[in-house]
């Protein structure tokens, strides 16, 4: 591959509890691209992405063995501070979780806590992020309303502005659409193709049709393992292993 | 860095913050082991009070001797038997009372009642709650001994039946909001199948709603039990405290709870008589704890259950 | 199919008669009190000291000892059981230490309120040497009140969905951060409003005191919280049961019930309602 690399991983190993949920996983995936990772539901799909900016920390039966390297720093190091990482890995989740606050504050939230506190650069840096998100034409009339006021494809559209505005390099996306309706989902996949000329973006999804629109490179994942990577294309039309093709052709089917 | 947008890295907040998140987590962690220092100290108290009873004391005596009369000029005598008895037969009666009643208004309150009448009852049930025992002890004091005595002609005003009945009014509050709690999270499809089968809605609470909500039901009666031994000014003021042996309901009889009350106020510290009501405080404790761990843990069954 | 209906309508009755029941029993509580005490009430009654060993005069320095001993143990319980909570719920790593905790927290509720004054007297009155005094009965009730408080604020913090706090957290948000910001602001309310109703459990508390501070009578407010005091609950309970004219104090009594009732009832009134209202508000 040409690309520069954004995440790796190397022999990494995840237990809940005695359960192991991820073996042995081995990837690259590189810079400013989309990466797709898809596997039939409890594969350890979520499981894999929350390494990334460690939220199985707070997981308590969680235990992590291996090394993921983000920009070639190992997160997983003592030395490494959770806070900076997670403000450098955004993350959006399946079901959008706003904060019970006005639309304004769930996107000023995060660079106040960061130390942005000039209240004109802060209104500019709202804006931005939701435009960014695609959804400031939307709300730009509304901003002191409660985010729950919104619908559930606005609602998500939020969640992305509100990642993006801690200036995160990667984005981290579990099934950001399994909640909403095709509407609100071309929306949000139209979002995550734009993104990815800044952005290196990681969504996990079980629609094999959206992972093939919207992705570069494609993971395919089984029972905790990490069964097949590679160019998205070459993935969905020529796929390796025999396991891939059912999972592919049995969803198209 | 890439992306500057809003230039955050020239903030450096970080130090300030990760020191701030550290000393928190001290800080309520020294707040949360207070707790529990405070939660050990009861347990270490009791015992530093009460063992030495066990050890000076005659304590073969205190299980099994049935007379009570610390002040006696020549042996005094430290049976804990009337006292048990008293408490015994005064939460028994109370049972008796508030466990029809109780539940009855429960499965009345989350299956027959109409939402509006379940609205206002509601608060009457909170606020017979909050009313302190003292309250409901000078009730029967003053009014519920009265009525008891136009009706029976008891030889004392005072006796275990007010004691009884007082306790029912005040355990009901407990029984009824948690057995209608249990009753209301049995499943409704539960009901719905039921009923779908031709069932009437009363076969259907005897039948289904019922039996589904026996355990979360059974729990609540033990919790309202467990009150009712441990409560003290009610049948302290309304059983006549007298520390003796008998089975007639209509006689005044004496709990531990009212014991320790009564007397603690009146012994030299360090007695034997003080550590003697501190061992009748351990074994109120004893059997409190174990009442209240087995409510625990059938209500923990029944919740795994739905 | 006829008796069968009979039956039932019977049993309805009966269901619906307990209910009754309930509303009677309430009823003729309040009752005799309101009526038994609402001729005492006037600004005399509550504003000045007991007269004739009681008989007559007011219940001024029941009312102050009540308050004060009500302030005292809110200063002592609060900040210990809420942040306690916090601990548990946000911060602790489950394990057999936070389950012990747990199991105490929780079984301790239950626990007799006279075997707290036994601690009281044991550990506060006697060995830390506080003697008879405001703070030893204040700690007693405290220590009473603790678990219950524990207990509905953990209760709180765990309605706060887990989504938020990892949405907060995947912000690069401290654990604080999200505790003090995404968490606090909606559990308070549930935290405050089972605070206020065990505190307003305290208020009426009796046998606890009688061991640890109350006194029968003083000439005078307490001056420090080592002074022993007059508490509204303690005089209700020595008036009734040891006073040598019960026809005299009878009346002074029955003020004292319903002022102690209006103050628990109001503590009670003010949790309930902040209950419906923040539970409407915040729908998860
Ligand atoms: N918090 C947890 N505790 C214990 N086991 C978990 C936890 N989260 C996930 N698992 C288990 O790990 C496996 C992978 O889960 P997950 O990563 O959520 O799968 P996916 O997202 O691919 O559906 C599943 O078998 C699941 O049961
Ligand atoms: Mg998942």
């Amino acid at each position: 591959m040409s690309e520069d690399i954004e995440i790796e991983t190397k022999n990494l190993n995840l237990w809940y509890g005695d359960k192991q949920a991820l073996k042995n996983i081995n990837m690259k995936i590189p810079e400013e691209k989309v990466t797709a990772v898809i596997g039939p539901s409890g594969c350890g799909k979520s499981t894999l992405i929350r390494c990334f900016n460690r939220m199985n920390d707070i997981i308590d039966c969680c235990r992590v063995k291996g090394t993921i390297l983000i920009d070639g720093k190992d997160i997983y190091n003592k030395k490494m501070d959770v806070v900076e990482l997670r403000k450098n890995v955004g993350m959006v989740f399946q079901k959008p979780n706003p904060f019970p606050k006005s639309i304004y504050e769930n996107i000023a939230y995060a660079p106040r806590i960061h130390g942005l506190k000039n209240k004109k650069k802060l209104n500019k840096a709202v804006e931005k992020c939701l435009k960014q998100a695609f959804i400031w034409d939307e709300v730009k009339d509304r901003l002191g309303d409660s985010a729950k006021s919104l619908s559930g494809g606005q609602q998500q559209r939020l969640c992305i502005a509100r990642a993006l505005a801690v200036e995160p390099e990667i984005l981290l996306m579990d099934e950001p659409c399994s909640a909403l309706d095709p509407i609100a989902t071309a929306k949000i996949e139209e979002l995550i193709r734009y993104l990815s000329k800044e952005y290196t973006v990681v969504i996990v999804t079980h629609n094999m049709q959206q992972a093939a629109r919207v992705s570069d490179y494609t993971a395919y994942m089984y029972i905790g393992e990490l069964i097949e990577f590679g160019k998205t294309k070459q993935i969905f039309e020529n796929p390796y292993e025999e396991s891939t093709e059912n999972y592919i052709t049995g969803r198209f089917g | 860095m890439k992306h500057t947008m809003f230039s955050l890295k020239k903030f450096d907040y970080k130090k300030i913050r990760n020191i701030k998140d550290k000393t928190v987590r001290k800080i309520l962690l020294g707040f949360g082991l207070t707790a529990v220092i405070f939660i050990i100290l009861i347990l270490a108290f009791l015992l530093m009070e009460g063992l030495p009873f066990f050890f000076n004391g005659d304590s073969i005596d205190f299980f099994t001797g049935d007379v009570w009369d610390p002040s006696s000029p020549n042996i005094p005598r430290y049976g804990i038997l009337p006292m048990v008895l008293g408490t015994f037969l005064v939460t028994l009666g109370a049972i008796v009372i508030a466990v029809p009643i109780g539940v009855g208004c429960s499965i009345y309150l989350a299956e027959i009642a109409h939402p509006k009448i379940r609205e206002t009852l509601k608060p009457v049930i909170e606020i017979l709650a909050g009313i302190p025992s003292v309250v409901y002890g000078f009730f029967a004091l003053v009014v519920l001994s009265a009525w008891i005595d136009d009706f029976f002609h008891s030889t004392t005003r005072l006796n275990a039946l007010t004691g009884s009945i007082m306790l029912a009014v005040m355990m009901l509050p407990i029984i009824i909001s948690l057995s209608e709690d249990a009753i209301r999270s049995v499943p409704r499809e539960m009901k719905e199948a039921s009923l779908a089968l031709g069932l009437t809605k009363w076969d259907t609470i005897r039948g289904v709603v019922i039996p589904a909500a026996l355990s979360g039901i059974t729990a609540a009666i033990i919790l309202g039990v467990a009150r009712a031994i441990g409560e003290t000014m009610t049948v302290l003021m309304a059983t006549g405290n007298a520390p003796v042996i008998s089975f007639d309901m209509l006689t005044s009889m004496r709990t531990m709870t009212a014991t320790i009350a009564v007397e603690m106020g009146e012994v030299p510290f360090g007695s034997i008589h003080y550590h003697a009501l501190f061992a009748v405080g351990i074994v109120l404790f004893v059997i409190t704890f174990v009442i209240n761990f087995i409510a625990d843990k059938v209500m923990k069954r029944f919740r795994e259950k739905y | 199919m006829k008796w069968k209906k009979i039956k039932e309508h019977i049993i309805y009755s009966l269901l619906r008669l307990t209910g009754l029941f309930i509303v009677c029993a309430l009823a003729v509580l309040l009752f005799y009190i309101i009526s038994g005490g609402m001729g005492k009430m006037s600004w005399d009654f509550l504003s000045s000291f007991p007269k004739d060993g009681m008989m007559s005069g007011g219940i001024f320095p029941m009312i102050i000892g009540t308050l004060s001993l009500m302030t005292l143990t809110m200063l002592i319980a609060l900040p210990i059981g809420t942040l306690s909570a916090i601990y548990l719920v946000e911060y602790a790593k489950p394990g057999r230490f936070t389950d012990a905790i747990r199991l105490a927290v929780h079984n301790l509720a239950g626990v007799p309120s006279i075997v707290y004054g036994l601690l009281g007297l044991g550990l506060f009155v006697v060995f830390l040497g506080l003697g008879l005094s405001l703070i030893s009965a204040a700690l007693t009730l405290a220590i009473m009140v603790l678990p219950i408080i524990i207990a509905s604020s953990q209760e709180a913090l765990r309605a706060v969905p887990q989504n938020i706090r990892e949405g907060a957290l995947a912000l690069g948000s401290t654990k604080w951060e999200t505790t003090r910001y995404h968490v606090l602001p909606y559990a308070l309310p549930g935290m405050m409003t089972g605070s206020i109703l065990a505190l307003s459990r305290a208020a009426g508390e009796t046998a606890p005191i009688i061991m640890t501070g109350a006194a029968f009578y003083i000439t005078h407010l307490p001056s420090s919280i080592f002074d022993e005091f007059m508490a509204l609950p303690y005089s209700i309970y020595t008036l009734a049961t040891q006073s040598s004219n019960v026809e005299a104090t009878r009346p002074t009594i029955f003020g004292a019930i319903l002022v102690l009732l209006l103050i628990v009832l109001c503590m009670n009134l003010v949790a309930i309602i902040a209950r419906n209202y923040y539970r409407k508000k915040y729908r998860w």
